[in-house]
């Protein structure tokens, strides 16, 4: 991962230059080298509620390793984490927690949501059942499966180190918290409504038997 | 092949009556049915008496039908440990009163959070429960009793109600550590565990 490795510097495109006079020297912008950081030295948090967890145990473990991508410590303590991974299903009930675990990360963060339970609720259309942990949470990155293998969530993870690369520092918005407002909700009522809408097959069952 | 009739139904006919409402069988168990207002003593009946001794209850759970004319039924699945025997008790509660059944708590302390998953589930409430709140659902739960037939699957509320009902809750002041905690339940512990308990195998607890 050096900052002289050619693909890594064609990333920070002409900006980042090595010192023709000593190799000591390499200047770049502030951007490239924060993400180059950031993106390589992720620490998750991981919640693992159901099925998904096993797989995501599996990402972890020694096969598919990703300490390999600088996630090699699992924190399992929000507050030194950055990035949130939801693996699995998320019942009402303990939506409060996993909103107060993103409420205590410190910026810069990120999630994602792994699975199709985290992303939709699956086949879960039911009363029980977050339609989606976007209704709770900022998302950036959903890995689709039932259970996503391990190659997905990695290659999740990439799309997320992607994205961090182009971020930049100067932009405030990034890394402005969306905390729950006056509504009781992070986002607008309607639009908590539109992402819980059923598709697929789940359309076809019975809103109300009464 | 019919399989053979339990053996409790005849003593617990000719010690009831017509409290003993009906019985049947059904995959080769045995089922019984007794009347709301004697469901106690016939239950305390099969527990205490020798030769019944239907000293475990497995599971206390409910059956709504969808047929809004037929009664939500109660079951009580017994097993005698010594005898190695099972039996079915169903007691009938009639969905156009109030459903309410007196509380097995006394006869099995089990019975405790199967009849709390019940209540939550069915809104039965059990008569002499003593700490009958929701189990499942979270106290402030406000939309009914979700294993009612006339339950839509999704709820009642829109999802963004929902959501916004989820967020406001706060875990903390429903479901204590302490709550959990065999602290409080150490004098009621068998001999042999509080000697383990108190020497520290499971952390410190006094
Ligand atoms: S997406 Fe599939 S594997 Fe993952 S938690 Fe849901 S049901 Fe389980």
């Amino acid at each position: 991962m050096g900052l002289i490795n050619p693909a890594a510097a064609s990333e920070a495109g002409e900006r980042t230059v090595v010192s023709e006079a000593s190799p000591n020297f390499v200047t770049t912008t502030l951007d490239f080298l924060t993400n180059w950081a950031r993106s390589n030295s992720l620490w998750p948090m991981p919640f693992g509620t159901a099925c998904c967890a096993i797989e995501y145990m599996a990402t972890a473990a020694s096969r598919f390793d990703i300490a390999r991508f600088g996630m090699e410590r699992q924190s399992f303590s929000p507050r030194q984490a950055d990035v949130f991974i939801c693996a699995g299903r998320v019942p009402f009930k303990l939506a409060p927690v996993l909103r107060r675990i993103w409420d205590q990360m410190p910026q810069p963060k990120w999630c994602i949501s792994m699975g199709a339970c985290a992303s939709t609720g699956n086949v879960f259309d039911n009363y029980t059942i977050v339609q989606g942990i976007d209704t709770l949470m900022p998302v950036d990155v959903y890995v689709p499966g039932c259970p996503p293998r391990p190659e997905g969530l990695i290659y999740g993870i990439t799309l997320l180190q992607k994205k961090i690369r182009g971020e930049s520092i100067v932009d405030e918005q990034l890394r402005q918290e969306q905390l729950v407002g006056p509504s009781g909700l992070f986002l607008p009522p309607e639009r908590v409504d539109e992402l819980s809408e059923p598709f697929g097959n789940s359309v076809h069952q019975t809103r109300s038997s009464s | 092949m019919t399989a053979p009739v339990s053996p409790s139904v005849a003593p617990l006919r000719a010690e009831f009556g017509a409290a003993v409402e009906r019985h049947l069988i059904s995959c080769g168990d045995t089922i019984i049915y007794v009347s709301r207002e004697r469901s106690h003593d016939a239950l305390a009946w099969l527990k205490d008496t020798p030769g019944q001794e239907f000293d475990y209850l497995t599971d206390v759970t409910a059956v709504d039908y969808r047929d809004p004319e037929r009664p939500l039924e109660v079951v009580y699945q017994l097993r005698s440990l010594a005898r190695r025997a099972d039996l079915r008790v169903k007691v009938a509660l009639d969905k156009r009163r109030p459903l309410e059944v007196r509380s097995v708590w006394d006869l099995w302390k089990g019975a405790d959070w199967l009849e709390r998953e019940v209540y939550d589930m069915f809104g039965v409430t059990f008569a002499g429960h003593p700490d009958l709140r929701r189990i499942l659902m979270w106290d402030t739960y406000a939309e009914g009793f979700p294993l009612r037939k006339d339950f839509p699957l999704r709820g009642h509320f829109s999802r963004a109600e929902q959501t916004r009902q989820a967020l406001a809750a706060n875990p903390e002041a429903h479901y204590s550590l302490e709550e959990l905690s065999i602290a409080d339940a150490f004098a009621e512990l068998p001999k042999d565990m509080q000697e383990r308990l108190a020497r520290g195998e499971r952390g410190f607890l006094r």
